[in-house]
């Protein structure tokens, strides 16, 4: 079997560049890639375009790499759980472009699935639909949407095996199938690493083709940003 | 005048046997505490999950599973984990039968406004346009005037707009309210002890009142 076992997240992301594109998975805290963000806070990399659902909270996430200023361009649904960022941004520091959930996950589909573009009403008759192609279809419009262009992709899974298969857990699986699907390069963290064989081939989420570096990630904080209990 | 959990308890009422809802953050996230005993519903979260269950227990959290306000929650039996592009798929498929969301205005022809106020910090849409762009039916839970005292029943929204043509019901604090097909606000219950010229007063939107209006009934 291919074997695409990288030795840690440094070696992992050594070749990411300045002025790259990143789609990063996660939302809001939950699945993001722990590892590599602070292997790229470590290498400091900047004026990074970082395609993400959310852009972290002030000390943990994306929000290590704004503090840091390695960010010029956030792609998010909903940002804004992060005073930094907010700064950055009023300051024009930092580029921020907002667009609807299901765009952006259907951008991220779109180029895991080799086609340019897709159509989607989300948009219709507001501001995200300024400049961009309209069709109907039996009566209803529809806004074409690009798929994603981007350099990497980092994503994080429960359990992978060397030949990048991936399996995800719980609602950490969100966006990181698609833009795993979605990179031209993708780089996976994960909880558990094993050889072949050993992951159960009808359970796999993300079959090893779209996954080009896979390491085992270690010291998991998996911090909860709204921990919520009942009595 | 209906507090927030009353509101919460008048729009369970709304929600069909068997249904597949979809619940924003604030006031629709409590309607879940009060769907009636013989009323089987299943909840989406559309950052991926089917089936979502209450909060957790100290000892049942688990930071791999949250809802989409990034609260920790737990699964019902039965429950199903996708990725946010089948969980956005299911929604302009149009396999959710129920949103409830939230609003910051609706207009008199269900033009709704709930994501942007200029001059303000921007936190993005979210999910909310993709809801309202492809939701069979939709629920607007709100107040009937902002903290100005201006009301949010509107002829035309003046915030950025998140989807047109698309609220079907608002429940409010005063009233429940439904868009008619052809436009206008037409008032179907009134909250006790609000009188129908206190709703006329708080809506500035074309208000149609056929009738005797009826009090909300609540079990």
């Amino acid at each position: 079997m291919i074997n695409k076992k990288f030795a840690s997240a440094e070696e992992a992301i050594a070749d990411i560049q300045d002025g790259d594109t990143l789609l990063m998975g996660g939302f809001g805290l939950c699945g993001i890639p722990e590892n590599c963000i602070e292997a790229l806070v470590k290498k400091g990399v900047k004026n990074l375009t970082c395609i993400s659902n959310n852009a972290g909270v002030d000390n943990f996430g994306i929000g290590l790499m704004l503090h840091q200023k390695q960010v010029k361009k956030m792609i998010s649904s909903y940002v804004g759980e992060n005073a930094e960022f907010e700064r950055q941004l009023l300051s024009g520091e930092l580029d921020v472009e907002l667009i609807p959930q299901g765009t952006l996950a259907f951008r991220c589909m779109a180029a895991g699935y080799g086609m340019p573009a897709i159509f989607t009403p989300a948009g219709i008759g507001t501001e995200v639909a300024f400049g961009k192609e309209i069709r109907n279809f039996n009566g209803k419009d529809y806004l074409l949407e690009q798929a994603f262009e981007s350099n990497f992709a980092i994503v994080k899974a429960w359990k992978g095996d060397t030949a990048g298969n991936l399996i995800f857990k719980a609602t950490s699986r969100n966006f990181n199938t698609v833009m795993a699907m979605a990179g031209k390069i993708t780089i996976a963290e994960v909880e558990e690493l094993v050889e072949p064989g050993e992951l159960d081939p009808n359970q796999i989420h993300t079959p090893g083709v779209y996954v080009h570096r896979i390491f085992q990630g270690s010291h998991y904080e998996k911090r909860i940003e709204k921990k919520t209990i009942r009595e | 005048m209906l507090d927030k959990e009353a509101i919460a308890k008048r729009i369970a009422k709304e929600i069909q046997n068997n249904s597949y809802v979809n619940l924003g953050i604030g006031i629709p996230t409590l309607v879940a505490n009060y769907i009636p005993k013989n009323i089987e519903v299943c909840f989406q979260s559309e950052n991926g999950l089917l089936g979502m269950g209450p909060f957790p227990t100290e000892s049942e959290v688990d930071p791999d599973l949250i809802n989409a306000g990034k609260q920790t929650i737990t699964m019902m039996p039965g429950a199903a984990l996708f990725d946010s592009a089948m969980s956005f798929g299911m929604i302009h498929a149009q396999k959710i039968d129920l949103t409830i969301l939230g609003a910051m205005e609706v207009s008199e022809n269900g033009d709704i406004a709930n994501w942007k106020i200029p001059g303000k910090m921007v936190k993005g849409m979210g999910g909310a346009m993709d809801l309202v762009a492809s939701a069979k039916n939709i629920i607007v839970a709100m107040q009937h005037v902002n903290k100005s005292g201006e009301s949010k029943l509107l002829p035309k929204c003046t915030l950025p707009l998140t989807g047109i043509r698309c609220v079907k019901k608002i429940v409010t604090e005063l009233a429940v309210i439904s868009i008619l097909p052809q436009g206008g606000f037409k008032l179907l219950e009134r909250a006790p002890g609000v009188s129908v010229d206190t709703i006329k007063k708080a809506t500035l939107g074309k208000l149609i009142i056929d009738g005797d209006i009826p009090e909300m009934a609540f079990d």
